[in-house]
């Protein structure tokens, strides 16, 4: 894979809000790979916790974007509690969730949400599950 | 004692028997949970976006109303602890936040309510010595491991119940039940929480590995504080059962339920027939029923 | 009338780029008072020189004023010029117009700096004409040194100011000299033996007439000055009478009991009755009293009976010693920081995850596996061998920023250890940068990975568990982007290095600053390595941060020069700008004796001719005063002032602006 660096993009204002949104400074992350090696669903993640953070420090927000990493983040923090930097790339993702879903776009159509798992499921799950994929 | 209690959603309906197990064994200990009288969802998820102040105004309610019939609040639901007292720290904390959400539920409310999970209410509160005394039907020779999940410990500067890597006071409990705590290594990962409702594999994955990591370290029970934990746990079961070579499942329950039991409660109030996993052979196998 | 100078400088283009320096000197001419003016291009210059000293000779100036850099820069050089000329050299004084003006402005035609530059130096030329000469002090020297911590840093000063021919009193807390290097196996990159190399060092510590080893001993409080310091040093109770004891070693061989060694770092026991290690220097045992039956409740005693020279006193008391020394060398070492603090790597919860010292003293010959790579739950050999870099180091949240410098290079040197001793194993290292920086350093490192065979993955570990006798390890190879779990035998944990316990304490003692990880700072961080800003105690090794043996053996050195230096000397020169009491307005209030942050400040008595105490006074020791007016800003009195910066200097100069 090649990519070309471009300064409009590492200081894009979608980079720039994505920080505002998320609280995290994307700059922080030195890249050590604590989250990616902790991370329990980073096997499942096209782009792990680490290279997020690694695009999006180039300015790559389509790339990550493109990928299914928010989407699969459980937000269990692993990666926040053991960042050596004090990074949460769970923020990050959440942030990243948030700018599709804040558009009116949902990840999951409820109405595709199988009966049984509305049925039988904890409420909480079906709560947190709406905030993370509807919008 | 009574403490002010709120049950949350899940335990009012799905996981009723966490609900009514912990009630029992607090006035079997001699205190009394006493529920709020108005109450409404916490969200279930604390927004991880700071500037998202909107998913803190039902949080906040709760806390308001809690705060208007005492200084502490107690929660069963690690969920439902974190998203509370996480909200409650913004509020207490960050005079800014507090005035616009504040003003969006039209309450005074300034952050002032303790916030405890029922197992710090038992730890700090009761002690765990005076639980050991209340003991009736102790927990004798059950290995058990006591998962922790991830909502009950992270993130630590919040939550500060215990180390976030090495907690023990689900152990300490146990061991004032008479059980024999078993600590493994999958004890604080994710069960794979809310993705219950679009990704299932992930789901059996890592409550498989949860349960595996479990029985692998000689546990025979696991006990939960958590619904959803719960639920995934259970859920899984039988995928984990027919995928895993030579394990063959591990009942699943809420700690209360193993609270309640060790405090001698009629089995049958325990709920454990709500459970999708069995947990009477097991009790009838350690001749403890 | 006063006759005084002012030398404009343009230093090249740094001021002249936006100050008319021409302006200024012309500016400067009118003034009552100044009879010669002039700008040049560099007065720091030789040439700039002369013709300071020459405008000094023909125009009799009595001062002089040089419009310049910082003080801090050419203060000195203008004052020797000052004095080569026949001026008393506190008639020179520096306007800052570079840092302080042309420096901050951008204004290249010059309006705004010619302005400033002529108003700050008319104001110096009024504080000027309010000078008085001063002298510089002198003050005697006491021609003995102390040197506290007995490590390589410690024991390389002490062996230095010993060749030069003074007196060096070596003060260690432990029974042994040898420090931290003692349990090192090999050393990077040359893979000598520490030993080998130390024990020569410290028996010639032992063996020089010049020093004097305390060791045993913690220093308890030091009071005085440079060229005087007073130090009480704690000699704390060995049992064991020093003088009479051969060091046969039949009592550690009969002591009944045994404890964890601290030595050893909990892989091995020792004696209640030991020395720290075989070579310990000196060879004399000490009881470790809180674990020794017979001092504790009166039971055993074998050491005594199996002692010939009859050298052992379970009643022996710890004792105060003083000590007069003229410079003091601060070398205590470093300690590391406790790895429990990291939940998820298991220490001190899984029994083969190490520390790195640990590992040292399992590659060690005289190490408690007799240098063979065994593993501490079952004692088997590990054949696969997972090393952590950075445990604690370049981790704000848990640890401690900064980078402990020297874990890459043992970690590489960990693993070509292991390899030469376990020649089938595997080992692994877990890193984020490599950083070997220093003479056949980085060949070093390729060597451990081409040669022999480390594993290097670029990443952290996120967690480590055991599983069927296996230490499970998980973390991320940031450079093919995956996750990692490697079943390893034994986990080893390059450990952030800290500061001592206690080190705070100890800097408070003497005075000396500290950054907020506790390790002392050195005076100026690139010209005065090893000085403090307290005169006359100086620095050297890892007490200051992290760094390796060579540097602390080089750090040893330049302290010891440094004390040499002072020592050649019978008397010292110091500046005299020191704080002074007005012995007839001083009402003895001891404000100024509290906000002293140098305690150079004493409680003098007036007596009358019977010897009774009329009259309390504050009195400047003006040894030392380091001249920072703290005492001037707090007496009430206006009692003290400051010599060469004066009230009436000060406010001269306020009211010219």
């Amino acid at each position: 894979m090649k990519i070309k660096l471009l300064k409009e993009e590492i200081e894009s204002a979608s980079i720039h809000h994505l920080q505002r949104i998320s609280g995290e400074d994307l700059k922080k992350c030195y890249q050590c790979g604590n989250c990616s090696g902790g991370c329990p669903v980073s096997y499942e993640m096209e782009i792990a916790p680490s290279q997020v953070m690694r695009f999006l420090q180039l300015g790559k927000i389509e790339e990550v974007m493109k990928a299914n990493s928010m989407w699969v983040c459980v937000g269990c923090l692993q990666c926040y509690s053991r960042c050596p930097k004090g990074c949460s790339v769970a923020a990050v993702l959440e942030g990243l969730r948030q700018t599709v879903l804040r558009k009116g776009e949902d990840f999951e159509k409820i109405s595709k949400i199988p009966m049984q798992f509305l049925k039988n499921a904890p409420q909480q799950a079906i709560v947190c599950g709406f905030r993370k994929f509807v919008s | 004692m009574k403490i002010p209690y709120y049950p949350g959603c899940t335990l009012n309906t799905f996981a009723k028997s966490f609900d009514e197990s912990a009630r029992d064994a607090a006035s079997a200990i001699g205190f009394e949970m006493a529920e709020l009288k108005q109450w409404n969802c916490c969200g279930a998820t604390f927004p991880l976006t700071p500037d998202n102040l909107i998913a803190l105004s039902a949080p906040a309610k709760v806390l308001s109303n809690a705060g208007k019939e005492g200084d502490t609040l107690t929660t069963l639901c690690s969920v439902c602890y974190n998203v509370l007292k996480r909200t409650n720290k913004v509020l207490r904390d960050n005079r800014e936040k507090r005035a616009t959400i504040n003003g969006f539920i039209e309450e005074e409310y300034d952050g002032s309510v303790n916030v405890l999970h029922f197992l710090e209410v038992l730890r700090d509160k009761v002690g765990f010595d005076k639980v050991k005394a209340a003991v009736k039907r102790p927990l004798a020779g059950i290995k058990t491991g006591a998962y922790y999940g991830c909502m009950l410990l992270r993130p630590f500067e919040d939550m500060g119940i215990d180390n976030a890597e090495r907690p023990t006071v689900f152990e300490n409990l146990l061991k004032a039940l008479g059980a024999e705590p078993v600590e493994f290594p999958n004890r604080i990962e994710c069960c794979g929480a809310h993705l219950a409702m679009n990704n299932e594999e992930v789901v059996t994955k890592l409550s498989g590995n949860v349960m595996t990591s479990a029985v692998g370290s000689g546990a025979e029970l696991i006990v939960t504080s958590c619904p959803l934990c719960q639920y995934n746990l259970e859920k899984s079961q039988d995928k984990v059962v027919s995928s895993t070579p030579g394990y063959t499942g591990v009942p699943v329950i809420y700690f209360t339920q193993a609270l309640g039991l060790a405090l001698g409660q009629p089995i049958e109030s325990l709920g454990f027939e709500k459970n999708v996993t069995d947990v009477m052979p097991l009790l009838k196998k350690k001749g403890i029923v | 009338m006063p006759r005084i100078g002012v030398f404009v400088c343009q230093c090249g283009n740094n001021i002249a780029a936006t100050v008319d320096t021409k302006k200024v000197a012309e500016e400067m001419k009118k003034l009552p008072g100044v009879v010669y003016t002039c700008d040049y291009k560099f007065m720091c210059s030789s040439p700039g020189q002369d013709m300071l000293r020459q405008a000094i000779k023909e125009n009799k100036l009595d001062g002089l004023i040089v419009s310049a850099c910082s003080p801090h820069m050419h203060e000195k050089t203008f004052r020797k010029a000052a004095e080569a000329a026949g001026l008393n050299p506190y008639q020179c004084e520096i306007t800052n117009i570079r840092e302080q003006c042309s420096w901050v402005h951008h204004d290249t035609t010059k309006a705004v700096g010619t302005v400033k530059s002529i108003d700050l130096t008319r104001m110096t030329i009024e504080r000027l004409k309010k000078n008085r000469p001063l002298k510089k002090i002198k003050i005697p020297v006491k021609k003995r040194a102390l040197v506290i911590g007995g490590g390589i840093a410690g024991i390389q000063a002490a062996l230095d100011i010993a060749d030069g021919g003074r007196e060096v009193i070596l003060v260690e807390k432990e029974p042994s000299i040898g420090g931290n290097m003692a349990r090192l196996s090999e050393t990077f990159p040359t893979m000598d033996c520490s030993q080998c190399i130390l024990t020569p060092k410290m028996v010639e510590a032992e063996l020089n007439e010049n020093i004097t080893l305390l060791t045993y001993s913690e220093v308890e409080k030091v009071d005085g000055y440079i060229g005087n310091f007073t130090v009480q040093i704690k000699r704390k109770s060995k049992f064991v009478d020093e003088e009479r004891c051969t060091g046969c070693g039949e009592c550690i061989e009969k002591c009944p009991f045994k404890t964890e060694s601290a030595f050893e770092l909990g892989l091995a026991k020792r004696k209640v009755i030991y020395t720290p290690f075989p070579q310990s220097v000196p060879n004399v045992p000490v009881i470790d009293a809180p674990n020794c039956p017979k001092i504790q409740k009166d039971k055993c005693g074998a050491c005594a009976i199996v002692c010939g020279p009859k050298c052992i006193d379970f009643k022996m008391e710890d004792k105060i010693v003083t000590e007069e020394v003229g410079a003091i060398v601060v070398a205590t070492g470093y300690q590391l920081m406790p790895n429990e603090r990291f939940g998820e790597y298991g220490y001190g919860r899984i029994k083969d995850v190490i520390s790195g010292m640990q590992f040292e003293r399992l590659a060690s010959s005289s190490g408690p596996t007799g240098g063979e790579i065994r593993r501490p739950s079952d004692g088997k050999v590990p054949q696969n061998v997972v090393f952590i870099q950075c445990v604690g180091s370049r981790d704000e949240k848990k640890g401690v920023s900064y980078c402990s410098k020297v874990c890459c290079m043992y970690t590489a040197k960990h693993t070509m250890l292991y390899k030469h001793k376990v020649h089938d194993g595997q080992s692994y290292v877990f890193y984020m940068d490599i950083r070997s920086g220093g003479k056949r350093y980085e060949e070093f490192v390729r060597k451990a990975i081409e040669h022999d065979d480390a594993m290097y993955l670029r990443g952290r570990v996120s967690r480590v568990y055991e599983k069927d006798g296996k230490v499970i390890v998980q973390g991320a190879d940031t450079l093919s982007g995956s996750q990692v779990e490697i079943e390893a035998d034994m986990v080893v944990l390059a450990t952030a290095i800290v500061s001592r316990e206690g080190a705070d304490t100890l800097a408070q003692k003497l005075g000396i600053g500290y950054d907020k990880y506790k390790f002392y700072n050195e005076y100026h961080p690139k010209l005065r390595p090893v000085e403090t800003v307290t005169a006359g105690i100086f620095l050297a090794g890892t007490c200051m941060g992290p760094m390796d043996i060579p540097e602390s053996v080089a750090q040893g050195s330049a302290a010891a020069s440094k004390v040499l230096a002072l020592f050649s000397a019978d008397e010292m020169a110091r500046e005299p700008i020191t704080a002074g009491v007005n012995k007839t307005t001083c009402n003895a209030c001891w404000d100024c004796v509290t906000a002293c942050p140098y305690s150079a400040i004493e409680r003098e008595s007036v007596k009358d001719r019977q010897g009774n105490i009329v009259k309390w006074l504050a009195r400047v020791n003006e040894g030392v005063c380091q001249g920072c007016g703290v005492c001037v800003a707090a007496c009430r009195s206006k009692s003290v002032d400051l010599r060469g910066y004066t009230d009436e200097q000060v406010f001269a100069a306020i009211n010219s602006f």
